[in-house]
């Protein structure tokens, strides 16, 4: 792997890690299987390259984000207002972004960015200007960790947390749990649709489809992180998500090189999400499996002794 | 303090799977009492302490805690004024968060969650000295997650949470069932330390009759969503288990049928 394709992966590793913290937030946070973020992606990227187009790099990427969190919101009040399963709200809101993803893009499928000013082009007349698309990405993405680490240590934060973990109890002390989920997925899929953004920017296009299966990317970077990195404390959970989503674009671009088609890396993404979220089972099968085989072996040698 | 006016609560109506859980049923406590509750399989109990907590929405009558109408306020809110502790150790408390988090949420409580600091310093010593009181050793623990303690352990944080911003109302639903009798006795022991202490309002399900003669100043028996016995005073000092049991045959033409049933 030659340098310019290890920095492109760290770079991508880094804007796609926003993606994978949104995603922490509704699947291990507030332990909910949200498949907005397919839609989400896409909506913050298809303003952020509007917006681009008009000139507007930075606000694009606010502005973006604030898309995400109504996104989110949408699919918390299908959940918790209208009784929907929170899966099925996901995938509602995500088939009803499509639509709305492409009047954003004027009912255009592709917007390309070619020569237009981004957040990349910020550092430009400066002795950084070279390392911006590793500076800026290092910047936010820091910025974001410290954020969202604050956040949820704050009170609302905790409340937040003790949701995906016991609703109950959350109710039984005085909070309103539809409110935490709203405020949780507003905050998931407002950091999914910034990633897209930044996507857009760094590749200089947003496509219709570059959403698809961007869900299962980031709990593959999630539970990378978890299995490597470990999920001690709540800054190293974190930490750990930023780096799963590195790796994951690292291993990619290794397979690429390897001579493996990008049209296989859905289905290789696919398996590994499959394998880790079944890691329990297989865990608990290999250790009777192990149980049985000792058993035998003790009946072997008794069966030994005796003759 | 509490008055609950001919409350009824059906579940499934119209379908073949009717159940009246709770049938025109009325009681009222002062403030400061203790009312335990027995009762049968399916007698109501669980039902009545959900529609007290707003879990579930009663069919009709009205409900009132310190003089306020809070017959169609949501469970949370009630929560501001109710703490409850539940049967099943692991409902009362976030189990991958620390100790000390789970106090941090119940101490805010009473308020609107901001974007404030979850966790102060002051609020850390205070959690200390709170923990030291249950006498379990928590109080060396309060980095840890939840998720490490045993049953009791979390039964007695979990009164912890219930009260430590105290209650108008305290429910709890058969809170040492689950548990094994030495950790039984001793949340049980914290349960009459705390509410004693804070004098607080309490409405106690138990399965266990001779606590339910021995703890608190009233003692209530359901049957079919009915209140059929209401023992205070003399009467329920001289009261046995032995006629306990008695008592229900007699007035329900059942035999007293729980499968958790303690008579020791
Ligand atoms: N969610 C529900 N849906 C339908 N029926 C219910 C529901 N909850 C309780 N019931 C029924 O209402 C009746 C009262 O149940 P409840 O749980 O209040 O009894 P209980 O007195 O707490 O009994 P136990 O001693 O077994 O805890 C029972 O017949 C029960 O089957
Ligand atoms: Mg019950």
């Amino acid at each position: 792997m030659n340098v310019q394709v290890l920095f492109g992966s760290i770079e991508l590793g880094m804007i796609y890690a926003i993606m994978a913290l949104g995603v922490f937030i509704s699947f291990r946070t507030l332990n909910m299987p949200d498949l907005t973020v397919d839609g989400s992606f896409v909506l913050g990227a298809a303003v952020s390259a509007v917006m681009c187009t008009s000139g507007h790099p930075q606000a694009a990427l606010g502005t973006a984000f604030l898309a995400g969190c109504i996104a989110g919101s949408c699919t918390a009040l299908l959940h918790t207002k209208l009784k929907i399963q929170p899966l099925l709200a996901g995938i509602l809101v995500m088939l009803g972004l499509w639509s709305v993803n492409l009047r954003v893009m004027a009912g255009k499928a592709n917007i390309p960015l070619i020569n237009k000013t981004t957040v990349f082009n910020l550092l430009d007349g400066t002795a950084l200007e070279t390392y911006a698309t590793m500076i800026i990405p290092a910047a936010i993405i820091i910025i974001l960790m410290l954020l969202l680490y604050y956040f949820l240590k704050t009170e609302l934060g905790l409340v937040i947390r003790a949701t995906g973990d016991n609703e109950q109890m959350v109710r039984a002390l005085g909070c309103n749990t539809d409110w935490t989920i709203l405020i949780g997925l507003a905050v998931a899929n407002g950091l999914v649709a910034l990633s897209g953004a930044m996507i857009a920017q760094y590749q200089s296009f947003a496509d219709i489809t570059m959403g698809t299966g961007m869900v299962i990317i980031g709990l593959a970077s999630v539970i990378i992180g978890e299995v490597l990195f470990g999920i001690k404390s709540l800054m190293r959970r974190l930490i750990a998500v930023v780096l799963g989503a590195m790796l994951y674009r690292l291993v990619i671009a290794a397979a690429y090189q390897l001579g493996m088609s990008p049209n296989d890396f859905k289905l290789v993404s696919a398996l590994i999400v499959a394998l880790a979220l079944s890691m329990p089972v297989i865990k608990e099968r290999y250790q009777i499996w192990k149980k049985r085989r000792e058993n035998h072996a003790n009946h072997l040698g008794e069966e030994r002794k005796n003759a | 303090m509490l008055k609950i006016e001919t409350i009824t609560k059906i579940f499934s109506p119209g379908s073949i799977n009717e159940k009246k859980a709770i049938d025109n049923l009325s009681l009222t406590l002062d403030k400061g009492e203790f009312v335990t509750v027995i009762g049968g399989n399916g007698a109501g109990k669980s039902t009545l302490l959900n529609c007290i907590a707003g879990v579930l929405e009663t069919d009709s009558g009205k409900i009132y805690l310190g003089g306020e109408d809070i017959t169609y306020m949501p469970e949370y809110k009630r929560s501001r004024y109710i703490g409850r502790v539940f049967q099943d150790p692991l409902l009362g408390t976030a189990f991958d968060m620390t100790i000390e988090e789970n106090l941090a949420i119940a101490y805010s409580k009473a308020k609107t969650r901001g974007l404030a600091p979850g966790i102060r310093k002051s609020q850390s010593k205070l959690f200390r000295e709170k923990l030291a009181r249950l006498g379990l050793g928590l109080e060396n623990r309060i980095q840890q997650k939840v998720g490490l303690l045993s049953g009791g352990q979390r039964q007695a944080l979990t009164l912890l949470l219930a009260t430590i911003v105290k209650p108008e109302l305290l429910l709890l639903d058969e809170h040492t069932a689950a548990l094994d009798p030495a950790a039984s006795r001793q949340v049980m022991d914290l349960t009459r330390q705390l509410i004693m202490e804070h004098q607080l309002t309490t409405i106690m399900v138990t399965h266990n009759m001779k606590n339910a003669l021995e703890f608190g100043s009233r003692t209530i028996m359901m049957h079919e969503g009915r209140i059929i016995l209401d023992l205070q005073g003399r009467e329920r000092t001289e009261m046995t288990v032995e006629k306990l049991i008695e008592h229900f045959s007699r007035k329900s033409g059942e035999v007293l049928d729980n499968d958790r049933l303690l008579l020791i």
